[in-house]
């Protein structure tokens, strides 16, 4: 018998508090890795519970990534993280189209600027190829030029890697999470875990919203991992959350791209990456800065101007382009490299911390991951049929309400975002839950006018109607 | 099916309207007008203060009054709302949704009468958290006059264009007296400050030669860090409205084959308001952001003539003889694209300066001085001169030259 599947009552229970719900499992965390486990354990039947501390999911790590999809051809050799992102990125591939998620098939291009950094190109053909990405290869001056002619001419060539690729970083752990919900999971959002014990077999969690007990706790925290971490054991690791500011431009600045263009990785971050976004827009940044706040990322303006100058400096025409957007996120490094995922059996403990950037991509394959311990550990756990709950389409590359819906009328204009997809959004299942909830759902205010015609109308529509 | 006109005016603006009126009144009796708003008027609609209507009515009247009778005036004219165009094509297409869904129009002159938007606070780059309360005047006098809402108690106003002062009106409409205007220059850019500060600004005090550094707050604004030149302060404060700075609506223009100007951010145009493709006209606020509602009004008047003559083909057909280059500290010369022998026409040139400056304004033709005049200019103030078109005989070459003293 394992441990996992005894949830009888210990005859020592003390007297406690009724708990608000009880589940086999419950998730801590609603950033892209918690949506993804919840997603899996509820296609597999556990109807696990999710645990969001803020008024939304994706208000943490995920909120402010630079949305790629990644093969793991610079992943470090025989890493879990490089597992994750290539199982999650063949997941992600099997699984778009049900759940309408986009994929704008960029392609990136690691490009060097000097003497230095051209020499560096062979060893990341290399790795690639090690880490089972084979049709990554290094181009030439003249091809790349063919391929980017809007890059700066001090190129001095590339590693193409044809299967990175851009994607829509908030619909997609969105539509993870529609379905779970579908597969009769459930989410509790303003929902802070503040503490917990396991008595025998069994987990009471404190939260701000009163107890709630699991058969297994799934730490999927995120920039609060090593806090959440300590009510079962003794963090191993510890969290120093990484700032990445980024600046957006404008749409027509899109047209001055076509790959993702990274820079020569450092041992520190991938470093700053230039290339379109899925609305859209082109995006420059992040950049790699430590702190101990783990819930404010701050904006820099001299860092944005750096931004600027740096994608000028790839990018000359982009000097002609208006900014729409400055954001900032913030990244759960740890002291490891390495992604720190750990089951505790015994104390009926799952760690999911420290994932980085590439958690994104990875999500899918973590999920996988934690899905297969269950089925290993519970009795008769396997997966039901499949509720495919596809999410609106936000990318530009496909038909948008705006463009389809007859009787469409446009209450952002700049995103081009009608009142019904807003609607849309304070409604059904998980309805936006503040109104960074709802612009990540809809897009609107995010142009180039940041809510200067919309906000009112924005704010009239959702009173009263934003949840948790 | 292709909606075809003689002329397409896109934007129910003080432009647009007064273009959709003069129109009519010179015999256009097929003119459309695309608004992409539910009701007309452009920005005055949400200033809900008097100040306008003075040239146009021989009256003040407030915002929403003033946008109601240029909406009267206008009638008769074909007026679709909640039209929002998508795309400009040459030859006058344009690519647009609405309540019927995707339309296109299609018309022999296109008058483009977008407006002007403030600056937000991302393409200010302005540090710190991104709270909610950091927002424009425009979005202000939205939730104020249109939702009677207001979204914080003790903002602060950051910027003392104009606009500032219709920032206070808005706030004082719902009982809110700012914490303080914030200035970085040395004196409020506004017009006669003595005056609009006497009599509109209630005694908020206004900091010159303040910065404003960072933001504070992680859902809701609870103050800013300001530098006074004696390194940097808090205030505390639940709310930043950023007033001014106010540029061209160009959102459908830059990814069109449209010719931008460097300098106003709008379309390039002739002495005609024709842009680089001569189905377009550009009038109002997306020439070069702000001027008030009056000076739009008027232009919306002169473009409809132009379309006429455009449309009777009096106008010439060929690409402009020059394109004009500025020399010295001007932020901007229209307009940009010059012909030779402007039939009937004076050239009307139009300037501002990038910086305090007094010296000498000069029209250089072809190497040659045609027209001068000393100046002392504010970059906050219009420059405006007329240039009698004998002074173009021939030219390659124009240039507007400023020699600062």
């Amino acid at each position: 018998m394992s441990l996992w599947t005894d949830p009888q009552t210990p005859a020592n229970l003390r007297p406690v508090r009724e708990p608000i719900a009880s589940s086999r499992v419950v998730i801590i965390g609603g950033g892209v890795v918690g949506c993804a486990i919840f997603r899996r354990l509820a296609i597999a039947g556990l109807q696990p519970i999710l645990v969001e501390a803020a008024a939304d999911i994706l208000d943490g790590a995920s909120k402010g990534n630079s949305a790629l999809l990644h093969t793991g051809f610079d992943a470090p050799e025989n890493s879990i993280e490089l597992a994750c992102v290539q199982a999650g990125y063949r997941e992600y591939m099997a699984i778009k189209h049900k759940l309408n998620l986009p994929l704008v098939e960029s392609g990136a291009l690691v490009v060097a600027w000097d003497e230095e950094q051209f020499a560096k190109l062979p060893a990341i053909v290399e790795r690639a190829h090690r880490n089972g990405v084979t049709d990554v290869m290094q181009i030439e001056r003249d091809e790349l030029r063919k391929r980017e002619p809007f890059l700066s001419d001090r190129a001095l060539g590339a590693v193409l890697i044809p299967g990175e690729h851009i994607i829509d970083p908030w619909s997609a752990p969105l539509a993870y999470a529609h379905q779970g919900l579908a597969h009769g999971g459930r989410i509790l959002r303003r929902c802070r875990v503040t503490g917990g014990e396991l008595d025998g077999q069994r987990w009471m969690l404190q939260t701000t919203l009163g107890d709630i007990a699991a058969d297994v706790v799934i730490n999927a925290a995120g920039n609060y991992g090593d806090l959440v971490e300590a009510i079962n054991r003794e963090s191993p690791f510890t969290i120093t959350p990484r700032k990445g500011q980024f600046v957006v431009f404008d749409k027509p600045a899109s047209k001055l791209l076509h790959a993702i263009i990274l820079p020569v990785p450092t041992e520190r971050s991938k470093g700053i990456v230039a290339c379109r976004t899925a609305f859209g827009n082109l995006l420059v940044g992040p950049t790699a800065e430590d702190q101990q706040d783990r819930s404010r990322a701050e904006v820099d303006q001299a860092t944005l101007e750096r931004l600027i100058a740096k994608g000028i400096e790839m990018i000359p025409g982009l000097a002609d382009h208006s900014v729409n957007a400055i954001y900032a996120g913030l990244r759960p490094a740890t002291q490891f490299k390495d992604y720190q995922i750990a089951v505790d059996r015994q104390r009926r403990w799952v760690t999911v911390g420290g994932i980085r950037s590439t958690g994104l991509t990875a999500a899918l394959g973590i999920a996988q991951m934690v899905g297969r311990d269950f089925a290993e550990a519970f009795d008769g756990v396997r997966d039901e049929e499949p509720i495919w709950t596809p999410v609106p389409n936000l990318a530009e590359d496909r038909a948008r309400p705006y463009l389809t819906e007859a009787g469409g009328d446009v209450v952002c204009h700049c995103e081009l975002v009608t009142r019904s997809e807003i609607e849309a959004a304070l409604a059904g299942p998980l309805p936006a839950g503040d109104l960074g909830g709802l612009k990540r759902r809809t897009r609107c205010m995010m142009g180039r006018c940041q809510g200067f015609y919309c906000s009112a109308q924005v704010f009239a529509l959702a009173e009263g109607r934003l949840a948790s | 099916m292709t909606h075809k006109s003689d002329v397409l005016i896109l934007g129910g603006g003080p432009a647009g309207l007064s273009c959709a009126r003069a129109l009519r009144g010179l015999g256009v009796h097929n003119a459309v007008l695309l608004e992409r708003e539910s009701a007309l008027g452009g920005i005055p609609r949400h200033c809900g203060h008097v100040g306008f209507g003075l040239r146009e009515f021989g009256r003040i009247c407030s915002g929403p009054d003033y946008a109601k009778r240029l909406a009267d005036q206008a009638a008769g004219t074909d007026l679709r709302l909640r039209m929002t165009a998508l795309k400009l094509e040459p030859g006058g297409l344009v690519r647009t949704t609405g309540p019927n869904g995707p339309e296109d129009f299609q018309a022999k002159a296109v008058v483009l009468a977008f407006g002007a938007r403030e600056t937000p606070r991302s393409a200010r780059l302005i540090s710190g958290s991104r709270p909610f309360g950091v927002m424009n005047t425009g979005a202000l006098q939205q939730f104020v006059y249109l939702h009677g809402k207001c979204p914080f108690q003790r903002p602060v106003v950051i910027g003392s264009e104009l606009v500032a002062f219709s920032t206070l009106l808005t706030l004082r409409h719902v009982g809110i007296k700012p914490l303080a205007i914030i200035e970085e220059n040395e004196r409020i850019t506004a017009r006669e400050p003595g005056t609009w500060v006497a009599r509109l600004g209630f005694g908020v005090p206004v900091l010159t030669r303040t910065r404003l550094i960072r933001i504070i707050g992680r859902d809701k604004v609870t103050g800013i860090e300001i530098d006074r030149g004696l390194g940097s302060e808090e205030m505390e404060c639940d709310g930043v409205i950023l007033t001014g700075k106010f540029r061209p609506e160009t959102a459908l223009i830059a990814p069109s084959h449209l010719e931008i100007d460097a300098g106003t951010r709008g379309p390039s145009i002739d002495p005609y308001f024709r842009c680089s493709d001569h189905n377009y006209f550009a009038a109002g606020n997306m020439l070069r952001g702000i001027e008030t509602a009056g000076q739009c009004w008027r232009e919306g008047r002169a473009v409809a003539e132009m379309v006429i003559a455009e449309l009777e083909n009096r106008l010439p057909a060929r690409e402009p003889d020059a394109h004009v280059t500025l020399q010295g500290p001007l932020a901007y010369v229209y307009p940009q694209r010059i012909y030779r022998d402007a039939p009937d026409h004076p050239l009307l040139f139009k300037a501002r300066v990038s910086r305090a400056v007094r010296g000498r304004l000069s029209v250089v033709v072809d190497g040659k001085v045609v027209w001068s005049r000393r100046i002392s200019a504010l970059p906050e103030r219009r420059i405006a001169w007329r240039l009698p078109n004998r002074d173009m005989r021939s030219c390659q070459q124009v240039s507007v030259e400023v020699d600062a003293a």
